[in-house]
């Protein structure tokens, strides 16, 4: 009590001081809470960010890795260049967008200066190539091929050029050893999107910004592998961007090298006999459509038949994939992709499918005996087939008699399926069908492999197609409206078409089984299915995964990982039946349908098999077909509207195996001429260095002296990476750059 | 025992008082007000190792010194110390009839700043620049003067026992006392500081009974003129600024948002310990902007986390609880309005300069008592103490 004062103090500013004090008190401790809320609840989330913000992250990016041949020959790896790049965000600070940098620099490099501005322009929708796909942040390439003088000039002029610069950078290279593009194989890189980023972002192989991503062909497929890891230091900065702390790194680890069966020798032979078969063809008159053949397109495989590896797998029309390094030009792309470029970016050899043809006849003799005829027969093989009014001609053979199944296949004769099939269609309840329809024809197309993917190591491999009831009638489905509209009774012959199939399209009719018996009609298949089937009656009856990774070895050879065979079912086939059908095909070769294109081959050996095949397209010419296969090798070629199986495709596939096994034209056998007698077991040796023990090419063809000799001078001239430095880099001499730009070792192997 | 008799209690009382004569009542030291001194103190030596904190890798600032600030913040310190020692010998009762003095030399200081010896400083031209690396912030004194003139107007009348308030006439002359510097520190202009010495005049009017009518109106006075000033775009560009990013940091992370943004990084990610001394990236890293001085409580949420940060509030409350003991226990009515008008100050300010750096308020510059680096603060709370402690020390004891 005494301690209340009893002077000077009303109530009126004791009450005030009290509310004084509980204002003040209110305050400290919002304070307080305030700072519980920020420091304790949401204390992590600042912390994080506090990291983040002091962290600067310096990303080296791994070097890719390179995709070997079977011996180790580089058919994909990385060269030095010197690549002119622009930043984006800092050209956009500019007043005029960057402008008159881009139009300088455009000058320096003797560019247009409206190809450069389109260069550094963002992909949408609405935007043509040029444009750049990558991320907006990283810097874009001009060029990849600057020389020295103009990377002087703009580095020495940086105040002129202004989020410019030029830098030596590895890029891919396709370095087509001895003429082996191998395009659609390799397949091809171009920069990440910011979507791909996204995505990524929490696995475990998180792409950077300046991450070129695999496409297509191995790129792709071993994309993981050949990527590594790229090399992150963290250091700690200030606000101005300082180093402050501690460097804390993660090293880079370059990516692993992928090693396939592809052998570049074979695959250079391959490409040049299908490319020369498809020129060859285009000379041969076509009496079916009276003009000449357009042979517009073809692929060829080459595959080991016990373990499924392709030794070659060759694609035409084909393109230098070169073309995607540091950036496609607007033309090159149209080239690539237009309406007018029959896609050589296609792999036509996983990618490509059309009518077997008469190749399809392994499949019908399998299915038949199947079905309980026996191998021997007798068939009656007449000239044509007929069904009530409809007759079915015999299209690549004559009237033989009664024969067996295996002289069918010998000799073709497509008579002899039509019966069996037309046999089985009926008793299967012809065009309305029992409930539990054997179908064996279609049910033993299904067990080779047909109407799915092989499973390849290669991206988008398409399916082919089995055209069995539940198929037709899919396909009814979803096209009857269509074919209502437009057929009509009586008109053109594809009205006519369209309202036979309007009215009963669902279902399996007595032509159809009759024509897929010879795998006409809807039948499509892929020549990598072609390959793998006939690779398995070669081997006795498995059907392998074609491969074309063979190994993924790390980049200081020091981790081999072998990329097994493996087999996805075996053929719907005895033994007995398999050996029959073997011994028919051997007939093939020697006196059937292909001997004329085998006379002189050393049958005792190498013994050769062969089926030929030539395909009806409705509206094109014929597709030409020919599948071969010895102890080791199948080889399977296809030319579209390129002819007959064995007109067209049979000199360039015994040109295959005469590269293979060192045969001449007269047949006479030159082991050291021979290329690969014995398919390669061993991996190539790849040093601690990441050097590659390869050995050199020949050319082939074989070409005149001087060509040789020019290209021993240019190798005199290459000295380490830095050669394309000293080449006067323009695109015309890329071809030459890249024959001369290999590693010494191959060059010591010359000496 | 009696109970409630009253001469008992009166009888017993000389005899206590004797008791308390003799060992202490009339020393000096006993009357002090221990926890305030204590408080001030620690507040001070932790700001002092906060600034150090903050600017030992400063060498654009420190002159390649890392103790630069340290040694200048006690320096400050030992001052303000020596200022509030003056301050009790002195005793707020003879200042009293200094005021007009005083507060004279205040209104010069400020009116000196308009002249061309004025500086900028962070925006603010509050700053008068003596040399050799000192300058002055007189808005910092002009505090104390308004305090100290309108409490000898507004107490005259009431401690002379002529009225129970002060009248009207009274309440004009002190606002006018007030308004003319506080004018003049808007013409700076010097945004924080006229927001403080807005709130003293409230503080000091509330403690001085004036009718409550002058209170409201005050109040809604004070809301007009903050729409005024929004309206008639009397604030620059840059303050305007400042509240928006206050409203939303995220508004604009690399512009005026940022310091908010920052300051809240710094702090949340102190956690309940902190990072240690200078430990915090924030701090190192110099993300958070004048942390040596505005954001100084950054440093302590980083660095020291809930506990540091939390023990710094808890300091500034014993000084605010003892300051509101000191108002409450003074009989006469000067020794309260003084009182009241430093609680005002020290409580505005500090509300505000570590609400910013949470993001409850709007960023405006000013320093936090004792512990921000800067010698006119320092000095100005240091007298402030001095006065708090002269009024307890020269209460009238009840007898």
């Amino acid at each position: 009590m005494t301690n209340i004062p009893e002077t000077g103090r009303t109530p009126r500013v004791q009450i005030r001081l009290i509310v004084i004090q509980i204002l003040v008190l209110s305050l400290l401790g919002t304070l307080g809470g305030r700072l519980w809320y920020l420091q304790i609840r949401n204390g992590d989330e600042y912390a994080k960010e506090a990291s983040g913000n002091h962290v600067q992250q310096v990303v080296s990016p791994a070097v890719r890795g390179s995709i070997l041949d079977a011996r180790g020959v580089p058919i994909a790896d990385n060269e030095t260049r010197l690549v002119v790049s622009a930043s984006r965000t800092d050209l956009l600070k500019m007043k005029d967008d960057g402008d008159a940098v881009l139009a300088k620099l455009a000058d320096v490099l003797g560019l247009k200066a409206a190809d450069v501005r389109d260069k550094v322009r963002l992909c949408d929708a609405k935007t043509p190539q040029p444009c750049w796909n990558g991320s907006p942040y990283q810097p874009i390439p001009i060029t990849d091929e600057a020389t020295p003088k103009q990377a002087l000039q703009i580095r020495e002029r940086a105040e002129d050029f202004p989020g410019i610069t030029a830098e030596p950078q590895a890029v891919r290279r396709y370095a087509a050893p001895g003429k082996a593009n191998t395009a659609q194989v390799l397949g091809y890189l171009s920069p990440v999107t910011d979507e791909e980023i996204t995505k990524a972002e929490n696995t475990d192989s998180p792409y950077l910004r300046s991450d070129q991503v695999g496409r297509s062909g191995l790129e792709r497929q071993y994309d993981k592998q050949l990527r590594g890891k790229a090399g992150v230091t963290r250091y700690e900065v200030d606000n101005l961007g300082r180093v402050i702390g501690q460097a804390e790194s993660d090293e880079a680890q370059p990516g692993a090298n992928v090693v396939t069966s592809i052998d570049s020798r074979v695959q250079r032979v391959a490409e040049y006999e299908l490319n020369e078969a498809m020129k060859a063809a285009r000379d041969v008159f076509d009496k079916n459509t009276g003009e000449k053949y357009k042979a517009d397109s073809g692929a060829v495989v080459v595959m080991e038949n016990k373990t499924g590896r392709v030794v070659s797998m060759a694609s035409n029309p084909s393109y230098d994939p070169n073309a995607w390094v540091g950036g496609i030009s607007g033309k090159d792309y149209t080239r690539l992709t237009g309406k007018e470029s029959n896609y050589p970016l296609l792999n036509r050899a996983i990618q490509g499918q059309s009518a077997p043809g008469s190749v399809f006849k392994v499949i019908s003799t399998a299915a038949a005996i199947k079905a309980g005829y026996s191998f021997n027969g007798p068939y009656q093989c007449g000239a044509s087939y007929s069904i009530g009014g409809q007759v079915f001609k015999n299209f690549e053979s004559k009237g033989y008699g009664p024969i067996s199944l295996g002289r069918a296949l010998e000799v073709s004769c497509d008579t002899v399926f039509y019966g069996l099939s037309h046999e089985q269609w009926k008793k299967d309840g012809g065009i309305k069908p029992k409930k539990n329809a054997k179908d064996w024809f279609y049910r033993t197309a299904h067990q080779f492999g047909l109407g799915k993917e092989t499973g390849i190591d290669l991206p988008n491999e398409v399916t082919g197609r089995v055209p069995d009831r539940k198929w037709k009638s899919d396909y009814w489905k979803a096209n009857k409206d269509a074919w209502c509209k437009y057929g009509k009774k009586g008109g053109s012959y594809a009205q006519q078409i369209a309202y036979e199939n309007c009215l009963e399209g669902n279902r399996m009719r007595a032509g159809d089984s009759v024509n897929y018996s010879i795998g006409q009609g809807d039948t499509l298949v892929t020549p990598i299915q072609m390959a793998t089937i006939y690779g398995a009656i070669a081997n006795g009856g498995t059907l392998y995964d074609p491969t074309v990774g063979k190994a993924i070895v790390s980049a200081d050879g020091k981790n081999v990982q072998e990329i097994k065979p493996k087999s996805h079912g075996k053929l719907p086939m005895t033994k007995k039946t398999r050996d029959e059908i073997d011994g028919a095909l051997e007939g093939v070769a020697t006196r059937g349908s292909a001997a004329w294109r085998f006379t002189g081959w050393p049958q005792d050996e190498i013994p050769m098999h062969a089926k030929t095949g030539t395909a009806e397209v409705y509206g094109k010419q014929t597709t030409s077909w020919f599948t071969t296969y010895t102890e080791d090798y199948t080889v399977v070629m296809t030319i579209s509207q390129g002819g007959t199986g064995s007109g067209a495709s049979a000199p360039a596939v015994r040109k295959i195996y005469n590269a293979l096994y060192g045969v001449s034209e007269d047949g006479k056998i030159d082991k050291k001429k021979a290329l690969l007698p014995t398919p390669q077991k061993s991996l190539p040796k790849i040093q601690k260095d990441g050097s590659i023990d390869a050995p050199k090419n020949e050319l082939y063809p074989p070409k005149a002296e001087e060509k040789a000799v020019e290209e021993g001078q240019q190798q005199v001239a290459y000295e380490g990476p830095a050669a394309t430095v000293a080449n006067t880099g323009s695109s015309t001499n890329r071809d030459a750059r890249r024959r001369s730009a290999r590693p010494r070792k191959r060059r010591r192997s010359l000496v | 025992m009696t109970g409630g008799n009253g001469f008992s209690v009166s009888g017993y009382g000389p005899e206590r008082a004797s008791w308390t004569r003799v060992f202490a009542r009339d020393s000096l030291a006993r009357r002090l007000d221990w926890p305030i001194l204590f408080a001030a103190i620690a507040l001070s030596l932790i700001g002092a190792a906060l600034v150090y904190s903050a600017t030992r890798n400063r060498t654009e600032l420190n002159q390649g010194d890392p103790y630069y600030f340290l040694f200048r913040h006690l320096l400050n310190t030992g001052i303000g110390f020596a200022l509030m020692i003056g301050t009790v010998w002195l005793g707020h009762r003879t200042l009293r009839t200094a005021v007009p003095v005083l507060y004279g030399l205040s209104l010069l200081l400020v009116l000196l700043v308009l002249t061309p010896l004025g500086a900028t400083i962070n925006g603010a031209h509050a700053w008068i620049v003596i040399g050799g690396g000192f300058s002055l912030q007189p808005s910092e004194f002009v505090k104390i003067t308004i305090i100290l003139g309108m409490a000898m107007l507004l107490a005259a009348r009431v401690d002379a026992g002529d009225k129970p308030h002060p009248d009207h006439r009274t309440v004009v002359q002190a606002l006018g006392l007030a308004v003319v510097p506080i004018l003049i520190v808007l013409l700076m202009p010097d945004l924080g500081s006229v927001m403080v010495m807005v709130i003293i005049v409230l503080g000091v009017l509330l403690a001085s009974g004036a009718s409550n009518r002058w209170i409201f109106g005050l109040i809604g006075a004070g809301a007009v003129g903050a729409i005024a000033v929004w309206q008639l775009k009397i604030l620059d560009d840059y303050q305007i600024a400042r509240f928006a990013a206050f409203a939303n940091p995220a508004l604009d992370p690399a512009g005026v948002g940022y310091n908010t943004n920052q300051a809240r990084i710094a702090i949340g990610s102190g956690g309940l310990f902190g990072t240690g001394l200078g430990k915090g990236s924030q701090t190192t890293g110099q993300f958070v902007p004048e942390q040596q001085t505005d954001f100084v409580f950054t440093v302590a949420g980083e660095e020291l986390g809930f506990v540091g940060a939390g023990l710094i509030l808890v300091l500034l409350g014993v000084v605010l609880w003892r300051a509101c003991r000191i108002a409450r226990e003074t009989t006469e009515l000067y020794g309260t309005i003084v009182a009241a008008g430093i609680i005002a100050w020290f409580a505005f300010q500090a509300f505000e300069n570590v609400g910013m750096t949470l993001g409850i308020m709007p960023v405006a510059g000013l320093p936090l008592p004792f512990v921000s680096y800067g010698g006119s603060s320092m000095f100005a709370v240091w007298v402030a103490v001095g006065l708090l402690q002269s009024i307890r020390v020269q209460r009238p004891m009840s007898a």
